[in-house]
């Protein structure tokens, strides 16, 4: 039933570009605030935590969009091994897209602080614990690292599409249409 | 199939470097925005870094202020606090607290003697799940005027090479220097129940009509000063202000009236190293309750970050800088010492292994 065309449904190109801004922006944050004690550390924090929550909702339509939709082809003329890494770099984004807000939230339920986004009392998801904080800090903040790497992956891999193989793979996601679509 | 996956020539390379310049761009801006290039940013590890004795910090406990007891008790609103601040603290009634006694410095086996500045921390919730949560101290004002400020002094005093350096530093800080006037001459309390413990930083309090004042806070005690002079206070017990405060609220609970100073216009409401004028109006909005002492090691403050930032609706941050940099260092002790909390000696089993 998945209509395979060579595009993304624009329902998944738009979600595609707002999270790549939120993700990037949460990144860029998460390593801005803990880098300073000035008072933008307040404002930074006071963005990244409901950012991470928009950010894991949103991953979670965008999965169900993916089940329901799917993705259009790779071409044939990739080699294995590039559609092996291109799928395995999705699976991996999938996963840290909704496992780094689950940990940031779990992490600051584990600490005992209280979690308020917009004004609504957000609930705790784990237990408070001092060593499980720790634990769930210690992955926050290395998957945050390992994330940006397969973003810095990920924006190589597209320009490599766009510019250099040119086989239509960028086009699937860009967010405008470009006469020089791939030809099937 | 058509393909246009030829790659077109010589352009190649080309097209490659720039892919890479691209990419190392957006690395190097992430770099930059961690402060790697800017040697020059205080950053929070920095100042934990800087709060550790020579033979490192002690594993498990608090970067500063590692010495202390926990209590619980209740803060008893009496409603008056209403007039400046939404939050539900302030409506009457009597709320559960939970916090910590403590003293500056990073032992916590430090003689209590030894500590010229005690804390009183606090975490007050409400049914309504709103939090309070607070860190004071018992000087009159606060030794340094900014966040870059207190770790220019830590920098300073650091450089054991180099005694000028701390005197340059005091000499160019009035405020460190009355500071320490108020060190050397102000009496030494007997108990921590005779501790008036203040806010120093201000915060801005915002009442039901949406109406901001800036204010500072005291916990002003009920008990009366007994004081002792700095040479009494070196014969006691290295512990003794623990086992008097644990023998004391054993008596009878131990109380605190919370007064709010309201700043008026052009006071530095920026500045904790500078008081307001006597003359301020203060109003008394409730009062702390300490009903029960339990050691820190497994009591209930130990796992809490008492996060000066961690205000209800009604209350927040003001332009004093100080609460955004404490909440920022708070952090970094919270995560370094949640690394080693195995290593935390305990009283009784809390069903850890070994």
């Amino acid at each position: 039933m998945n209509d395979r065309t060579s595009r993304f449904t624009p329902l998944q190109r738009v979600l595609h570009w707002v999270m790549a801004v939120c993700i990037l922006a949460m990144l860029f944050i998460g390593v801005a605030m803990v880098s300073t004690i000035s008072p933008a550390y307040l404002v930074l924090v006071d963005i990244h935590k409901p950012l991470g929550l928009v950010i894991l909702l949103l991953a979670l339509v965008r999965l169900a969009v993916r089940f329901r939709y799917g993705a259009p082809p790779l071409p044939a003329g990739m080699p294995e091994p590039m559609k092996l890494a291109a799928r395995l770099s999705h699976l991996a984004f999938y996963a840290l897209m909704i496992v780094m807000p689950l940990l940031g939230w779990a992490m600051l339920s584990a600490a005992d602080y209280p979690l308020v986004v917009a004004g609504f009392h957000i609930p705790a998801i784990a237990p408070a614990n001092i060593a499980l904080h720790d634990l769930l800090w210690t992955a926050h903040r290395y998957l945050a690292f390992c994330f940006f790497a397969l973003i810095l992956l990920h924006l190589g891999a597209a320009l490599l599409h766009a510019l250099v193989r040119r086989d239509g793979v960028f086009e699937a996601m860009a967010p405008f249409s470009r006469p020089p679509k791939r030809q099937r | 199939m058509a393909q246009h996956s030829s790659p077109s020539g010589g352009a190649t390379p080309l097209k490659l470097l720039a892919i890479a310049v691209v990419v190392g761009a957006v690395a190097g801006a992430f770099a930059w925005t961690a402060g790697w290039f800017s040697p020059g940013r205080i950053t929070p590890a920095e100042v934990v870094d800087n709060l550790a004795p020579p033979g490192g910090p002690a594993a498990g406990f608090r970067r500063n202020h590692a010495k202390g007891v926990c209590f619980t008790g209740t803060f008893d609103s009496n409603g008056a606090g209403s007039a400046l601040s939404r939050a539900t603290l302030f409506a009457a009634g009597r709320y559960p607290v939970t916090g910590r006694f403590n003293l500056a410095g990073p032992d916590p086996a430090g003689p209590d003697g030894a500590a010229r500045v005690r804390g009183l921390s606090l975490r007050l919730q409400t049914p309504d799940r709103q939090e309070w949560r607070s860190a004071m101290i018992n000087p009159p004002f606060f030794p340094f005027a900014t966040p870059q400020d207190f770790y220019g002094q830590q920098v300073a005093s650091a450089r054991k090479d180099d005694p000028q350096a701390m005197k340059d530093f005091a000499a160019a800080h009035p405020s460190l220097r009355a500071f320490g006037a108020w060190a050397g001459s102000a009496p030494y309390a007997s108990s921590y129940a005779q501790d008036r413990f203040n806010s120093l930083n201000s915060f801005v309090f915002t009442n039901a009509a949406g109406t901001p004042q800036t204010v500072r806070w005291s916990f002003v005690p009920a008990a009366e000063l007994v004081p002792l002079s700095a040479a009494e206070i070196k014969q006691r017990d290295p512990d003794f202000l623990i086992q008097e405060m644990t023998a004391r609220v054993a008596q009878a609970p131990q109380k605190w009236t919370m007064t709010v100073t309201l700043a008026e216009p052009g006071d530095p409401t920026a500045d904790p190293s500078q008081a307001w004028p006597d003359a301020r109006r203060k109003l008394d909005v409730g009062t702390l309750v300490v009903s029960r002492i339990e050691p820190q090691v497994d009591g209930p403050c130990r796992d809490i970050n008492f996060d000066p930032t961690v205000l209800p609706p009604g209350m927040s941050t003001s332009d004093d800088p100080f609460p955004a940099a404490r909440s920022a260092a708070y952090a970094v002790s919270y995560d370094r010492r949640s690394a080693e909390s195995k290593d935390l000696p305990r009283t009784r089993s809390t069903g850890a292994p070994k």
